[in-house]
């Protein structure tokens, strides 16, 4: 370390040099992915607990989503993960057209990811699959014949229902409005790092585009990439957990 | 050389250069006042409740007012206060400077931290305008989710600062490892440094956890998500799991940077080298592990098992252990030096008794079955101020003596300071120490009145002991008053030290290295390591304090 190297413009002050701005730069975002992971850590914890209270619920609750939204979701979101990967490997050999291309497909899955959950989410709001005390789903055959209240009565009875006249909402004692709000927090939560991370790539394009980033110092893209693993990750984690529980 | 008459305080000039400023040590003081400002406030409160409870009967607030007073008065010292105080102000200002560096690692993330906190703060000050906010600091469901008072303002200010929080550790993560100067190896930093880092793993690790906990608070008052609601199915008592999860590892963000300031300052004002250097760091390192699994011992009466309640009393000992380590260490660093009596060294002294005081009534709490009996009375209270205020507010205040003068140039009027220290002393043993007596005898916290308790002699009683609790935190307040007006009163402009100035002949490169304010960039050449942080034994330095 000296400071007879030549100082490039992308060098900030307080670093001796290039390599120890880039190490630096790397490990405050290993410490921040370590936030990530705890952040989620809570909800995971949540999760665990509401689970092995009610595994009926869970199970139950579990039929309502959609497994091939959920399954394609996942390959878009993987697939984005190898692009991001191939965006930093392209950089690193100077093609910056090849890594603007990358990122590009990156941004589009990312789009994509949020589309698809839009449609399903849409879909649940419309059936009154929420959160907590807006829960109101009774199940497909009630939803048909709504105003049939000796059909409602009756479904009521046989399902565990109980309804709640302060609040005129329906509740089940198996509780799925519980498997609901942490399904949305959760996969809401992890929907925003998509937006966060849609609004980090258009970024990254921008400076790369600029001629900003280059084989020299790419430590943007480097970090972003570890965020969007992340990203990445975290779904693979809950993909399974709320989808696949059957 | 133009640059010898540069200093940090002075160049560049003008308010935005404050506000825009990446300086780590400018940045360091707007967290200084910044927090010196909500210390002010939340000891006004304090005052305000202790004359409260000078009589058993209401006759100075109401109850709704004094719910309000009690929440923010923790809510704002620990969010506001204790957790920024020494890593956003002295930690800030010094760790660079310790390491040789000429800024922290991300000096634009510094920045951001102390926005978020203002933002943060802003938000408690809304709540301290729009009528206050009284679940306690604690924001306990269901109580929480009903309450009418502000608690998405407060809980979205602690969700705020929890950000600035961990920006702060992690910047400072990546400082020690990374922005050391060439050849100050890891067993050559000072402890500071040491505590400092061992804190910000607590920032980042524990931080999100509330972050997220304050998240699902204010969705369970927005949404009614029912997570923690028990009439749609949820738990109460896992918000308190989550919380405590946090929180306790806060209490260690909270005191291990005291730790750091008591192992800067005893071994310079003992001239001796600092007796079992690692044993300091890696108690440091454990203390942080091991603080984040006792959480559960702040719930021995919310219904756990009574094998998680053995487990978690039997995990708290262990935290006395390292701590122990600590004290018998500072101790021994003492034992035939030479100590002088400046003013933080005098705070040092009592940080040693009052920290080991509420160390030893955190034993008596972490025994199940006496903490059930005191759960919630005003033994947790005065044993939580031993080690908040006694341990790191103290420690804060010598730290702050002790490093005034590298910070500003100016040195303070000693006499009134060594007073003031003794001051606080006092104040505090007076205020806290017959609330430890209280508590025994069953008064409850966070009651505005006392005289429908007991029996009529019970209530004199209680009426006593908090009447001398109360004249003595007058005593408290003024002390530590006094103590921080004669340090800005040293700011004014006659009085100057000269650059060179090493009042206490300390041996960390702060000192050695740089002048006293210190140039913009921290050191006009790299700096060269020639000897250890507290190498006493080998290099001779006196303590130079000329006019």
């Amino acid at each position: 370390m000296s400071h007879d190297k030549s100082s490039p413009d992308h060098l900030y002050h307080h670093f001796y040099d290039v390599d120890q701005q880039y190490e630096t730069s790397k490990l405050g975002m290993w410490a921040f992915i370590l936030t990530e992971v705890l952040t989620f850590g809570g909800l995971f914890v949540a999760y665990t607990i509401y689970r092995a209270w009610h595994p009926d619920m869970f199970f139950n609750a579990n039929l309502l989503l959609d497994v091939n939204k959920g399954l394609i979701n996942t390959i878009v979101l993987i697939a984005s993960s190898l692009t991001m990967a191939l965006a930093i490997w392209a950089i690193q050999l100077n093609k910056r057209k090849l890594s603007l291309l990358m990122l590009f497909i990156t941004f589009l899955c990312a789009l994509g990811f949020l589309g698809i959950k839009y449609v399903e989410y849409e879909h649940k709001f419309h059936l009154g699959q929420l959160p907590g005390e807006y829960y109101s789903y009774m199940g497909p055959e009630v939803v048909q014949q709504i105003h049939d209240q000796e059909k409602i009565d009756s479904y009521i009875a046989s399902n565990n229902i109980f309804f709640d006249k302060e609040t005129n909402r329906l509740y089940t004692m198996n509780n799925p409005h519980i498997f609901f709000s942490i399904y949305f927090i959760m996969t809401g939560l992890h929907g925003l790092h998509v937006a966060i991370g849609m609004g980090l790539i258009a970024w990254l394009m921008v400076l790369t585009a600029r001629g900003r980033l280059h084989a020299g110092y790419y430590t943007h893209m480097e970090a972003v990439g570890i965020f969007w693993h992340l990203v990445d990750l975290i779904w693979i984690f809950l993909f399974p957990l709320f989808y696949l529980i059957g | 050389m133009s640059g010898t008459n540069q200093n940090y305080l002075t160049h560049p000039k003008g308010i935005m250069s404050w506000l825009l400023t990446l300086d780590h040590k400018r940045i360091g003081l707007m967290y200084l006042f910044g927090g010196l400002f909500f210390f002010f406030i939340g000891g006004l409160l304090a005052l305000g409740m202790r004359y409260a409870l000078a009589t058993p009967e209401a006759d100075f607030v109401t109850n709704d007012q004094y719910n309000s007073m009690y929440t923010l008065h923790g809510a704002i010292m620990i969010f506001l206060f204790i957790i920024p105080a020494i890593p956003g102000a002295l930690g800030n200002i010094l760790l660079p400077l310790m390491l040789g560096a000429k800024d922290v690692a991300f000096p634009r993330l510094n920045l951001a931290s102390f926005y978020l906190y203002t933002i943060g703060a802003i938000f408690f000050i809304y709540v301290m305008i729009s009528g206050g906010v009284d679940t306690g600091w604690t924001f306990y469901t269901p109580y929480s989710t009903e309450s009418h008072t502000n608690v998405m303002g407060t809980t979205m200010g602690v969700f705020i600062i929890g950000f600035s929080s961990i920006l702060t550790g992690l910047n400072f993560i990546a400082t020690v490892h990374k922005m050391r100067t060439p050849g100050l190896t890891w067993y050559k930093l000072p402890l500071f440094v040491w505590a400092l880092y061992g804190t910000s793993l607590v920032q980042i690790t524990a931080t999100p956890v509330i972050a997220i906990t304050m998240v699902l608070l204010m969705l369970e008052r927005l949404l009614g998500i029912g997570i923690f609601d028990p009439a749609l199915g949820g738990d109460p008592v896992l918000f308190q799991h989550f919380f405590w999860f946090y929180s306790h590892p806060a209490v260690y963000i909270m005191i291990l940077p005291a730790f750091g300031i008591i192992s800067e300052i005893i071994p310079v004002h003992s001239r001796k080298k600092v007796w079992g250097y690692k044993f300091i760091a890696y108690s440091t390192l454990s203390i942080a592990f091991i603080g984040f699994l006792v959480w559960g011992h702040h719930m021995f009466t919310s219904g756990q098992s009574v094998l998680s309640q053995i487990i978690f009393s039997f995990i708290t000992y262990f935290v006395g252990i390292p701590t122990g380590v600590k004290i018998f260490s500072w101790m021994l660093t003492m034992y035939r030096g030479q100590v002088s009596f400046t003013p933080p060294m005098l705070y040092a002294l009592s940080f040693l008794f009052l920290f080991t005081i509420g160390g030893l009534t955190g034993i008596f709490l972490g025994a199940v079955a006496l903490d059930i009996h005191l759960h919630d009375t005003y033994f947790v209270v005065a044993h939580f101020h031993y080690v908040m205020q006694g341990g790191t507010i103290v420690a804060f205040l010598g730290g702050l003596h002790h490093w005034w003068p590298k910070s500003f140039g100016k040195m303070y009027n000693q006499t009134i300071a060594n007073i003031c220290a003794i001051g606080v002393f006092i104040g505090f043993n007076g205020t806290f120490f017959p609330q430890f007596l209280l508590g025994l005898r069953g008064m409850p916290r966070r009651y505005a009145t006392y005289d429908a308790l007991g029996s009529e002699e019970l209530v004199a009683q209680y009426a006593a002991t908090h009447g001398s609790s109360t004249f003595f935190s007058g005593i408290l307040g003024l002390s530590i008053f006094i103590g921080v007006m004669n340090l800005l009163w040293s700011l004014r402009k006659s009085n100057k030290l000269d650059p060179g100035t090493n009042p206490w002949g300390a041996l960390t490169m702060e000192w050695t290295h740089t002048t006293s304010p210190p140039h913009p960039h921290n050191f006009e050449e790299e700096p060269v390591l020639e000897h250890g942080p507290y190498d006493y034994d080998k290099v001779i330095v006196q303590p130079t304090l000329k006019k």
